[in-house]
């Protein structure tokens, strides 16, 4: 490996763009393997999606605003779930809802960001992702974000299984599914944000179905589909990270490509 | 003192009024059941009662740090999560292994912790939701049409369980079901819903009140050749179930 051998004496390991890449990798999956699962048992999958297109927007806001890329992306991302989850919760139908949010958000985004010359040339960074770009401040947001999110879904963990299971169990022991309903949405914004830079808007919802989908054959208990969901995370984000170097593909969905035959070669083995 | 009760509780969706001025006490002990047709109502007090939903008018009254154990209608667990009886039991409380089996023995569930939820049968499954609602030593169990997608077996030995809880626990019991046939032996008062509180009383004085048989159209059958008799309704007093069977066994449908 050529790489490893450009590590001297005096750098820091962290100065290496591979390893950073592959330590954000990591850091991410920590917080899509869980927040995945919850996303694959409650069916949020196009919830994920738009959440994730609104990123696009909160890029041209930040930009036409000067703010951080990172606080755009969290701030549209956040006010994009709160809204569709209380559209839901209003009853609206939630398929054409989130279709017409969805691709909306990303269109607008797409729009507003072109008025930004600069940006359009690496727009391509924001729709695949960059990982291989990412700085160490930006390596140290991802972990921040990531365990920002392991620990409040930890913190929750009991109250989101029993609402997830059922509203009304959760109801009569006390606990307020609204309340747990906000807690998913604010961890969807945040790993949004983190992921924006990683996999990229298009591809962020792929990242939390896909590795924790592969889980679901081999879990026993909601944790060890967490759990499971998270290695073949990280395993999915060192392995596309390989591909994308050996094969000089695009990161982003290199990542996801691994991570799909991860979930197809689960799929085979509980065939056999 | 009661343990929960509703004040001249109305519940109304949109400009539907589902419940009219409805008033009632559980008291400590005591098995309750809420009989009522279709659309009456039923699951919506229980759910009213439960703080689910919002009342429009009146009050529902709770001792203060109520434990109540909750076994909802039917529960739908998606086959996205996995999850075993053990750790189900395990939500949202956290309990030990020891009391974890204790409570699988008493609904005669022993041995079933490693079953996933989603393989578990309809009967299973209700033992499984009763024993997580008794783990929390509650002081009134609540169960929605507890014996739904039981066979008639299934469901007298459904409600002999819950005497037994009764019982052994002292904790009382409100349940909401559509035939007085089978709850009527273990009920210590029925309370007829159908929009409003029709009649209440011991289940004598209930199938005996004319309310009671212009709501269930039951004629001059009484509840307790009703209970001797058998589960459908539909069916003439003179047609035995027999004659039902042998149709099914001309079938051949393998």
């Amino acid at each position: 490996m050529p790489i490893i051998t450009t590590i001297t004496p005096g750098m820091t390991m962290l100065d290496d763009f591979l390893v950073r890449a592959g330590l954000a990798a990591v850091g991410l999956s920590l917080a899509t393997g869980p927040l995945g699962a919850f996303v694959i048992w409650r069916r949020m999958a196009y919830f994920g999606d738009a959440t994730a297109h609104a990123a696009i927007l909160g890029v041209a806001l930040a930009l036409a605003t000067d703010l951080p890329v990172g606080l755009g992306t969290l701030v549209v991302a956040l006010a994009m779930a709160v809204t569709v989850a209380g559209l839901s919760a209003r009853g609206w139908a939630m398929d054409t809802t989130l279709g017409v949010l969805a691709h909306s958000a990303l269109a607008f985004g797409l729009v507003a960001v072109s008025f930004f010359p600069t940006v359009r040339t690496d727009l391509s960074a924001y729709l695949f992702g960059d990982i291989l770009a990412v700085s160490r401040g930006e390596l140290g947001l991802v972990w921040l974000g990531s365990l920002a999110v392991l620990a409040l879904l930890a913190w929750r963990w009991q109250a989101l299984l029993t609402t997830t299971l059922s509203e009304d169990l959760a109801h009569a022991a006390g606990l307020r599914p609204n309340r747990e309903r906000l807690v998913l949405v604010i961890a969807l914004a945040l790993v949004v944000a983190v992921a924006l830079k990683i996999v990229g808007a298009l591809l962020i919802a792929a990242m939390l179905i896909i590795p924790a989908a592969a889980a679901r054959g081999f879990a026993r208990t909601p944790e060890m589909m967490a759990g499971l969901a998270v290695a073949i995370g990280a395993l999915s984000g060192l392995g596309g990270l390989a591909l994308s170097l050996w094969q000089d593909t695009p990161t982003g969905p290199s990542i996801i490509v691994v991570a799909a035959v991860l979930f197809a070669l689960g799929t085979l083995r509980k065939r056999f | 003192m009661s343990l929960i009760a509703a004040d001249h509780v109305c519940v109304r969706f949109g400009a539907d009024e589902v419940l009219h001025d409805v008033s009632l006490a559980i008291m400590p002990g005591e098995i309750v059941t809420i009989l009522g047709p279709n659309g009456s109502g039923k699951s919506t007090l229980l759910r009213a009662l439960l703080g689910i939903l919002p009342v429009a008018e009146g009050r529902i009254l709770r001792q203060a740090d109520l434990r109540i154990g909750y076994v909802p209608q039917r529960l739908m667990i998606d086959r996205t999560m996995p999850i075993t009886v053990r750790r189900f039991l395990s939500l949202p409380v956290r309990v030990g292994d020891a009391a974890a089996s204790e409570a699988l023995g008493r609904v005669g569930m022993a041995g079933h912790g490693g079953d996933q939820m989603t393989a578990l049968s309809g009967g299973q499954l209700q033992r499984v939701l009763l024993a997580r609602a008794m783990l929390g030593a509650p002081q009134v169990l609540m169960l929605d049409e507890p014996t739904q997608g039981l066979d008639q077996q299934g469901e007298a030995a459904f409600y002999r369980l819950i005497e037994e809880v009764r019982r052994n626990t002292g904790a009382a019991v409100l349940m909401v079901s559509h035939d007085l046939h089978v709850v009527m032996a273990a009920s210590d008062r029925v309370i007829c819903l159908n929009g409003h509180i029709c009649c209440e009383g011991t289940p004598r004085v209930v199938s005996n009140a004319p309310e009671y048989r212009a709501l269930f159209g039951l004629g001059t059958q009484g509840a307790l050749a009703l209970y001797q008799h058998e589960h459908d309704h539909d069916h003439p007093p003179g047609e035995g179930h027999a004659h039902h069977h042998h149709d099914h066994a001309g079938h051949d449908h393998a």
